[in-house]
């Protein structure tokens, strides 16, 4: 089991999510770091990511596409806010269509070589705000929607 | 690239609509019942104006529709928009754990990259 554990909390606007690995935290800091090995996970399989520019320090950027299955390709950046090797980065991510999200990485190593990564991820952005109502009235919501299955049941 | 196949305008829009108390709870009744633009007008401390502008706001995001009744305007909410706005996070949740998952692949074959075999 890789992700232990997704808490989603609309007060702080914030997802975070935790995952462990089988690896040292230099292991996994690599990642991140070599450009040809964030290819390899950062994209899915039906839009693998070429990453194009890859300047892992504060103030850098790093700049990707991802090519979908007809060939188009969509760009992405990171504007890179914080480095700290092995322990974690933090990045503002965003791409032409979509608000600017805040991640934040969170390396910890932990015994027998393993070690466990936590990412935040922050909506910034006033739209973001927006957004984060939509997740509070998706809760308040869920009741009548479920509601509404019942019905159509 | 966080969810790429949604349509992402569309989406603002229908958060900006969701981003008004008064806009929210005209959705969730309308989920449940038609209602007229006047009767909605009652329940809410506002001129019959405002509330039709609110309720433009939604049918423009297409959270709710609008007919016409004789001298009415009957609108009722649009299930599929609001079950589509709120599967907006559980996407991005999605899109991080198969990241996670992916990780974890490429992990598996090189797990300590870096240092001598």
């Amino acid at each position: 089991m890789t992700v232990t554990s997704v808490h989603k909390d609309p007060e702080t606007r914030t997802m975070t999510l935790t995952a462990e690995f089988a690896a040292t935290a230099a292991g996994v800091w690599q990642l991140w770091a070599d450009p040809r090995r964030l290819e390899r996970w950062w994209g899915p399989p039906t839009h693998p990511a070429t990453v194009v520019e890859h300047d892992l320090r504060p103030g850098g950027k790093v700049g990707y596409f991802v090519t979908g299955p007809d060939g188009e390709r969509r760009t992405g950046w990171w504007h890179v806010l914080a480095v700290s090797p092995p322990d974690g980065l933090e990045f503002e991510m965003g791409d032409p269509d979509i608000q600017s999200l805040l991640v934040r990485v969170r390396i910890e190593e932990e015994p027998a070589r393993r070690s466990r990564m936590v990412i935040v991820t922050t909506f910034p952005s006033a739209d973001a705000m927006d957004l984060l109502i939509g997740m509070g009235f998706e809760q308040g919501l869920s009741a009548a929607v479920g509601q509404i299955d019942a019905v159509l049941a | 690239m966080v969810v790429d196949e949604v349509e992402r305008q569309a989406l603002d829009a229908v958060f900006h609509a969701l981003a008004d108390s008064t806009r929210r709870d005209i959705v969730v009744r309308t989920l449940r019942d038609e209602y007229s633009v006047s009767a909605l007008s009652r329940l809410y401390p506002m001129t019959f104006a405002a509330v039709q502008k609110h309720v433009a706001v939604l049918e423009r995001a297409a959270l709710v529709t609008k007919r016409r009744s004789g001298r009415e305007q009957l609108v009722t909410g649009n299930v599929d928009t609001v079950r589509r706005a709120a599967r907006l996070l559980d996407q991005l949740e999605l899109v991080w754990r198969d990241r996670m998952d992916r990780f974890g692949d490429v992990l598996a074959e090189d797990p300590n990259p870096g240092e001598p075999a």
